[in-house]
C-alpha cells in the first residue's frame, strides 16, 4: 500500500539548449492530491507531459503503480489530462466528449451509457448530456473536461493549471471542489500550477521547481514553514529576509544578530553551517513579526521604524516597515482582530520578531 | 457628398460590366438564332445546345475533364492537407522556403509549367496522356489547396489531438475522429475550388495531352470553324453556370471553416 502512484527517477528533458527537467526524481503517494509549483518554464508542465506519455523524456524513467513506462505510449498510459484550455471537442456535444475514450473499452451500451452518467453527476453536469460545447461557460467547459477524463478511470489524474483562465471566485469554488472529487475518488491528483496560494490549500503535497529540478517537496505547512531554500521561501508567499550574524553558541542556543532589528536565539540543532565571517540568511514569514506602538514603553529586543505603505487584505493588514538602523524593509502582517491596534503611514514603530518562526539560508 | 456618391455608383456599374459582360454575352448568343455571332440577334432557340448533345467529341471531351478535374482535385486536396496540417503543427528547418517552394506555382505563368513538364515527360520517355495534364494539374492546384485548408489548421486547437491521445486512440485514429471532421468543411471547399481550377484550365492541358484532350482544349479546336461558335457559346453558358454553382459552394463552406460546425454527427456512434 506504501507504494506510490507514480515513481519519477531521473528524469531529464532537453527543447534544444533549454533543459526543462534536469535529473529530476519525485514520488506521487497513492491517493495524494499532489501539486507541482513553480515559475512559469520551471518544466512543471513539461514533467506533467511526461508523466502522461506525451513527451519523451531524454533519460530517466516514470513508474506508474509499479510499472514502467518506458515505451508505453500515451494512448496505453493509466494516466489522465486535464488540459489547461479545457480542449473540448467542439464537433461533439457533453455526451459524446465525455464518452470519447470509452468507446475504445467495447462496453455494453448500458454500461456505456451508466460511466457517462456517473462522470457527469461526479462534476455536477446531471442535465448536460445532450448541451453542444460553445452553450457552455468557462466553468462548465472545465466540469466536463474534468469529466472526459475521470470516466476514463484513471490510477493519476493529470491537471495542468486547470484552473487559471477561470476568474477568481470561480476558481476559488472549484479548487474546493476538485479537493472535494479527489478525496472521494481516493485516486492520486498531479496538478500543475503558478498559484502558491492554489498549491498550498488544495495540496497534500506540494513540489517547488526550478530549473527542471524538485527544489522541495513536502506537505504545505513544511512548505511554507521549512523552506528548503531561499528561493522556495521567496516564491512561497512573502519571506523577508535579513543579514543574520552568528555569535559563539553558549548552553545549546546559538545567539544571532539580525542585521537592523534584533538579536535572537536559535536551539544548535536547528542551526546551519554559517558562511564566511559568520554569516547566515535569516527569514522571516510577514506573520512572524510583530508591530507595536513606538509610545508604548518596552523597547527590548525591538528596532525602530516607520511605516511606509499599508495595505488591507481583510483577515490581515500588511505593514511595510522601513527599518531605521539600516534602511530595509519588512513587510509585517498583523491580524485584524477587533483589539487590534491600527499604524497609519508615517508612523512610528517598534518592530520585533518571534525566534522560533525564523528560517535560516546560507548568506 | 451625393455627388461623389454619384461618381462612384457609376465607377462601381462601369468595373462591374467590364468584369461581367463578356460573360453575359455568352448566354445571349447561345440562344442567338444564327450561326452569326453579331447583333443584331435574329431570333429564339435552342438549337446549338441540342447540337451539343449530339456531338460524340464533345461528349467525351467534357468526360475527360470531369475524371481530370475529379483526380487532380482530389490529388492536389490530399497533399495539401498533409501540407497544410505540417505548416500549422511543426516547426521544421527551413520552413519558409519549404513551404514558398509549395506556393511558388501559384505565381507561375502556365505556359512555363507546361512547356518544363512536357519536357520532362518526353525526356523520361512517358506517353502524353490523361494521366499527364493531371499530374499538371495537381501542381498547380495544390498551393490553392494549401492556402484553403491552412486557414481550417489554424483555427484548429492543436491541443485536441492529443486529449484524443490521451484518451486512448492512436495518432491515426485521433486524427480521424477529431481532426478530419473539424476540417471537413475546408476539405470540400479545396475540393470544389481545384476542380473548378483543373476544369477551366487550358494551357497545361494544351501541351500535355496525348490522344485525348480536356473540354478546353477542344473548344478552342472549335473556334477554327466559325458555324460551330454559337454550340460553343452555349457549351460555355453551361460551363459558366456550372462553375458559378460550384465556387458558390465553395466559398459557403469556406466561411463555415471559421464559425465552429455545432452538432456535426460523429460517424459510428455506439
Amino acid at each position: 500500500m506504501n507504494e506510490p502512484a507514480v515513481r519519477i527517477s531521473g528524469l531529464s528533458k532537453r527543447f534544444g539548449g533549454i533543459v526543462a527537467l534536469d535529473d529530476l526524481s519525485m514520488d506521487v503517494e497513492a491517493g495524494a492530491f499532489h501539486s507541482l509549483l513553480g515559475p512559469s518554464g520551471c518544466g512543471k508542465t513539461t514533467l506533467l507531459r511526461t508523466v502522461a506519455g506525451l513527451c519523451r523524456p531524454d533519460r530517466g524513467d516514470i513508474e506508474i503503480d509499479g510499472r514502467s513506462m518506458s515505451g508505453v505510449p500515451a494512448d496505453e498510459r493509466p494516466t489522465n489530462m486535464v488540459f489547461q484550455n479545457y480542449a473540448i471537442f467542439p464537433h461533439l456535444n457533453v455526451e459524446r466528449n465525455v464518452g470519447f475514450g470509452l468507446r475504445r473499452l467495447n462496453l455494453g451500451s448500458a454500461e456505456f451509457n451508466r460511466r457517462i452518467e456517473d462522470a457527469l453527476d461526479m462534476v455536477n453536469l446531471g442535465g448536460f448530456r445532450k448541451r453542444e460545447p460553445h452553450t457552455l461557460s468557462g466553468g462548465q467547459r472545465q466540469r466536463v473536461a474534468l469529466a472526459r477524463a475521470l470516466v476514463m478511470r484513471p490510477k493519476v489524474l493529470l491537471l495542468d493549471e486547470p484552473l487559471s483562465a477561470l476568474d477568481r471566485q470561480l476558481r476559488g469554488r472549484m479548487q474546493e471542489e476538485l479537493k472535494r472529487l479527489q478525496r472521494s475518488i481516493g485516486i492520486g491528483f498531479l496538478l500543475v500550477t503558478h498559484d502558491q496560494q492554489e498549491a498550498l490549500s488544495i495540496s497534500s503535497a506540494v513540489a517547488v521547481m526550478f530549473e527542471g529540478k524538485v527544489e522541495q517537496c513536502g506537505n504545505p505547512r513544511e512548505v511554507y514553514f521549512q523552506p528548503a531554500t531561499r528561493r522556495v521561501a521567496e516564491f512561497v508567499g512573502t519571506m523577508n529576509c535579513f543579514e543574520g550574524l552568528v555569535r559563539p553558541a553558549d548552553s545549546g542556543r546559538t545567539p544571532i544578530l539580525v542585521k537592523g532589528l534584533c538579536q535572537i536565539e536559535i536551539p544548535v540543532e536547528r542551526m546551519i553551517p554559517a558562511g564566511t565571517d559568520g554569516r547566515v540568511t535569516v527569514g522571516a514569514r510577514p506573520e512572524m513579526l510583530a508591530l507595536a506602538s513606538a509610545a508604548s514603553g518596552n523597547s527590548a529586543g525591538c528596532a525602530t521604524g516607520m511605516v511606509a505603505d499599508l495595505s488591507f487584505r481583510g483577515e490581515t493588514t500588511v505593514y511595510e516597515v522601513a527599518l531605521e538602523n539600516d534602511g530595509e524593509t519588512a513587510s509585517v502582517a498583523v491580524p485584524n482582530s477587533a483589539d487590534a491596534e491600527r499604524f497609519r503611514i508615517g508612523e512610528t514603530v517598534r518592530v520585533s520578531l518571534k525566534a522560533e518562526g525564523v528560517c535560516l539560508f546560507p548568506p | 457628398m451625393i455627388r461623389r456618391f454619384n461618381w462612384l455608383v457609376l465607377y462601381a456599374a462601369g468595373f462591374l460590366a467590364f468584369l461581367y459582360a463578356p460573360a453575359l454575352l455568352l448566354p445571349v448568343f447561345a440562344v442567338n438564332d444564327s450561326s452569326v455571332v453579331a447583333f443584331p440577334l435574329k431570333g429564339l432557340t435552342l438549337d446549338w445546345f441540342r447540337l451539343l448533345f449530339d456531338s460524340a467529341a464533345l461528349h467525351s471531351a467534357a468526360m475527360n475533364s470531369v475524371a481530370v478535374a475529379a483526380s487532380a482535385s482530389v490529388g492536389s486536396t490530399i497533399l495539401g492537407l498533409g501540407t497544410a496540417r505540417a505548416i500549422a503543427r511543426h516547426r521544421f528547418a527551413l520552413k519558409k522556403g519549404i513551404v514558398g517552394f509549395i506556393m511558388i506555382p501559384l505565381v507561375l505563368p502556365e505556359i512555363i509549367v507546361g512547356v518544363s513538364m512536357l519536357v520532362l515527360l518526353l525526356a523520361l520517355g512517358l506517353e502524353l496522356s490523361l494521366l499527364s495534364i493531371i499530374l499538371g494539374h495537381i501542381l498547380i492546384c495544390t498551393p490553392f489547396s494549401v492556402v484553403v485548408l491552412s486557414a481550417s489548421f489554424a483555427n484548429l486547437d492543436r491541443n485536441l489531438e492529443e486529449v484524443a491521445i490521451d484518451l486512448g486512440e492512436t495518432v491515426w485514429s485521433s486524427f480521424r475522429r477529431v481532426t478530419l471532421p473539424l476540417v471537413v468543411p475546408g476539405i470540400a471547399a479545396s475540393l470544389l475550388i481545384t476542380f473548378t481550377i483543373s476544369f477551366d484550365e487550358f494551357i497545361i492541358a494544351f501541351f500535355l495531352a496525348g490522344t485525348e484532350t480536356t473540354l478546353p482544349v477542344y473548344i478552342w479546336s472549335q473556334l477554327r470553324f466559325p458555324a460551330r461558335l454559337p454550340s460553343v457559346m452555349a457549351l460555355g453558358t453551361l460551363i459558366l453556370a456550372a462553375s458559378l454553382a460550384l465556387l458558390v459552394l465553395a466559398e459557403r463552406l469556406r466561411r463555415r471553416v471559421a464559425a465552429t460546425s455545432p452538432g456535426a454527427p460523429e460517424l459510428g456512434a455506439p
